[in-house]
Order: structure tokens, then sequence, then C-alpha cells
């Protein structure tokens, strides 16, 4: 009798045990829930402009940001564009520094293929002062860079593409169409470890008649300053 | 009837531990500081997201605060001590703070360890130097696309994403108190 009773409690033990130690991903109740900080909202600070979140197959909107050459740059303007390699960076976040040989290298390559790179600064320089127009035009003499370097002043421009960090890509065709959204390559942090050239691979693709594979990557940057 | 007891008792045992981590031999370091102090702490450095996976999937009766920042950026910085605050209002409850330094490697000892001995940073602090982030942003939050900084609140039942900087203190309590499982 009370070997039975061991018995049965040896596996009903058991099966208590195994039940608790369900080591799978937690299961959620509710919904991965977005709670986003609560800061005035963009409006305030880019005239009403509303936070677009562009997806791949939207319609970028065009603009007119001054540039560090003092001109007043429209995509507009590029000519023979086959597309544009919108990217939004900065002087001061590290992960856009890390990247800023890369950025002339790709414009290098991609502008001969009628894909220029067009970078535009987001930040608010009040908020980050390394960030000032000043600061960009020093920064693009020291580098050289060869590509359009704008200042979203006001900052109406990046809520426009859902610009949410730095650097972010935003890879158009002619037709100002998003094409791929993210990172420019799979390693940030050492060049020496990249093996995947995102955004060259996605106009490889497009200039083949095919959808970019990646056409949407995430990757560590810094977020955009704007005031509190 | 003698082996049945053992076999029980083993079994118990090893079904008790099934919640443990794997051991921390897998690609990680520790490395100590504040070692003047009482208390010295250790900071975990880890290689690869797939060794610090398991902080996101716990299922016991603790609320976890789980914070990215990096000592470059400024709003990470700027928000650090709301989670002393916390730690400290709450270390009676049930509430483990973890906070995941994306410092790059090179940094480690000359800019984050400085960093947390001058600035006494309480909670348990990881260094994560898994460069490849677009394979694991999604594991953390489908939410995030990689901008820091950002903090997950979650218990067994529930799990909240904070996408940015608190603004305050009062803020942050207000998303991790109603989660605390008492």
């Amino acid at each position: 009798m009370i070997k039975q009773i061991l018995n049965f409690a040896f596996i009903a033990m058991c099966v208590l045990g195994i039940s608790n130690c369900d080591s799978g991903s937690a299961t959620t109740d509710g919904d991965d829930t977005k709670i986003t900080t609560e800061k005035p909202s963009i409006k305030e600070t880019a005239s009403k402009t509303k936070m677009v979140d562009l997806k791949v197959g939207d319609t970028a909107p065009d603009f007119k940001l001054k540039g560090i050459d003092n001109k007043i740059m429209s995509l507009a303007d590029v000519e023979d564009a086959n597309g544009y390699i919108v990217t939004f960076t900065c002087n001061t976040c590290p992960y856009a520094v890390m990247y800023e040989d890369r950025l002339i290298d790709l414009h290098i390559k991609m502008a001969a293929k009628g894909y220029p790179v067009i970078a535009i600064n987001p930040n608010d320089p009040e908020v980050k002062e390394g960030d000032s127009f000043d600061a960009m035009v020093t920064r693009s003499k020291e580098k050289s860079f060869p590509f359009a370097y704008l200042f979203d002043d006001g900052q109406k421009v990046y809520p426009q593409y859902g610009a949410t960090k730095t650097p972010h890509v935003f890879l158009l065709d002619a037709d100002r169409k998003v094409r791929y959204i993210g990172s420019i390559d799979d390693s940030p942090n050492d060049p020496e470890a990249v093996t995947k050239k995102y955004v060259e691979m996605a106009v490889e693709a497009i200039e083949n008649g095919k959808e970019p594979t990646p056409d949407y990557t995430k990757a560590i940057g810094c977020s955009i300053k704007k005031k509190a | 009837m003698r082996i049945d007891i053992v076999l029980l008792i083993y079994i118990c045992l090893s079904l008790l531990g099934c919640d443990h981590h794997k051991s921390a031999s897998v690609s990680t370091t520790a490395v100590d500081f504040n070692m003047e102090k009482e208390q010295a702490q250790e900071l975990l450095i880890y290689d690869r997201f797939d060794d610090i996976e398991y902080i996101f999937n716990y299922k016991n009766d603790t609320t976890y605060v789980i914070n990215f920042w990096a000592t470059w950026c400024k709003p990470c910085v700027e928000e650090l001590p709301y989670f002393d605050l916390l730690f400290n209002d709450y270390s009676e409850d049930k509430v483990k703070i973890i906070l995941v330094s994306l410092d790059f490697p090179k940094h480690i000892q000359s800019k984050l360890i400085p960093y947390l001995e001058e600035n006494n940073v309480l909670p348990q602090v990881m260094v994560l130097k898994d460069g490849n982030a677009n394979n694991w942003i999604s594991k953390v939050s489908e939410n995030w696309d990689g901008a820091i900084p950002i903090t997950l609140v979650y218990n067994k039942h529930k799990r909240v994403f904070i996408g940015g900087e608190v603004p305050d203190y009062t803020s942050l309590e207000a998303k991790v108190k109603p989660l605390i499982i008492y």
C-alpha cells in the first residue's frame, strides 16, 4: 500500500516537475505593448509634421534641405538618378562615425551606377552641439565626403521618413519608392567582419528587376536628438 | 522502497534546479570592479546574444527590468540614475534590474568600468559584444528597431517595452510597479 502511494507520488512529482520546467520563450498574456515615452509630440518641434513610418513599397517624400556647400538640394536635382541612398547620419553618434568610411566607399561605388548617397543630419544642434551645421561642414572637409551632407533644419524631414536613429538608410528607386530600410551592412563594429553588404545587395537586386532580400534590417544606433 | 525514495528525491532536486541558466563558461568573462567598496561588483561580458538570451525568458515570480545603454549614449546615461533609485526603492520586492551595456570592447576598461565606479551604479551590469545586432534585436522586442536607450519590463504574465528614454523616475516606476508579483 505504502509502496503504491509512493509510486503514485513519484509519478505525480515528475509530471509536476516537467510541467514547471518549460524553458521555451516566455508566453505573454497581453500583447507586447509598445509604450512611447511621454515627450512633447514631434508636432511641436517640427511644425505639426506627423511621424510617418515609411515601409518598403511606400513612396518617400522629396525635400529642400541646405547642404554643407550652402546650396539647397532636393532629390529631384540629382541628374540621371536610378535611385537614392538616403542616409540619416550625424557627426556625434559612434555608430554613425564607424560607418563614415564605408559610406564614402558606398557613394563612390554606387553613384557611378546612379545611386548616390544623400546624407541627412536629423539632430537638433541645441540638444547636441557637435551636430551643428558648422560642425557638419568641418567634418565633411576633414574626411572629404564625396556625398551631399544636408541639414534637417527644424527637424521636419526625418519624421516624414520615420527615421528613428543614426545611422538609418532608406534606399529609394528612381520613383522614390522605398526598396530597402535599415543598416548598411551586418557588422557595424568591425568592417573586417562584414559578411553582408545590405545596401549593395539591395541595389543589385533592383538592377536585376528583383526585390531586395533582405528588404529590412535592424541595427544598434543613437536615437535622434530632439528637445524634450 | 528505498530505491523509490532515493529516485524521487533525486528527480525532485534536479527538476527544482531547472530554471538555472547555462553556466557562464560559454564565451563569458567576468571583471570585478568597486574592489575597495564593501561589496565588489562583477561585470559580466558576453560575446554572443545567445549567451544572455535566458535573461529575457525567466518564468518565475520576479519582475525583470532590462535596460540597453552605453556610456557614449547621452540619453542613456541621463536616465541611469532612475534605475539606481528603482534598485533601492524595490530592494525588498521581487524585482531584478539588469543593465546591458553595448559599450565597445576596447572601452570596457577605459570608459565603462570607471563610469560604473564613479557613479556607483548599483544594478547588475552586463556587456554584450555581439555586433550582429540584426540577428537579436527582434528577440528582445519586435517593437525595437535598434536605437538606444530602451527598457524591457516583464514578468511571467506580461511584457512592456519602453522605446526611448524615460523622462523621469515616476514614469519608470509607473511601468514597473503594476508588474510586481507579491
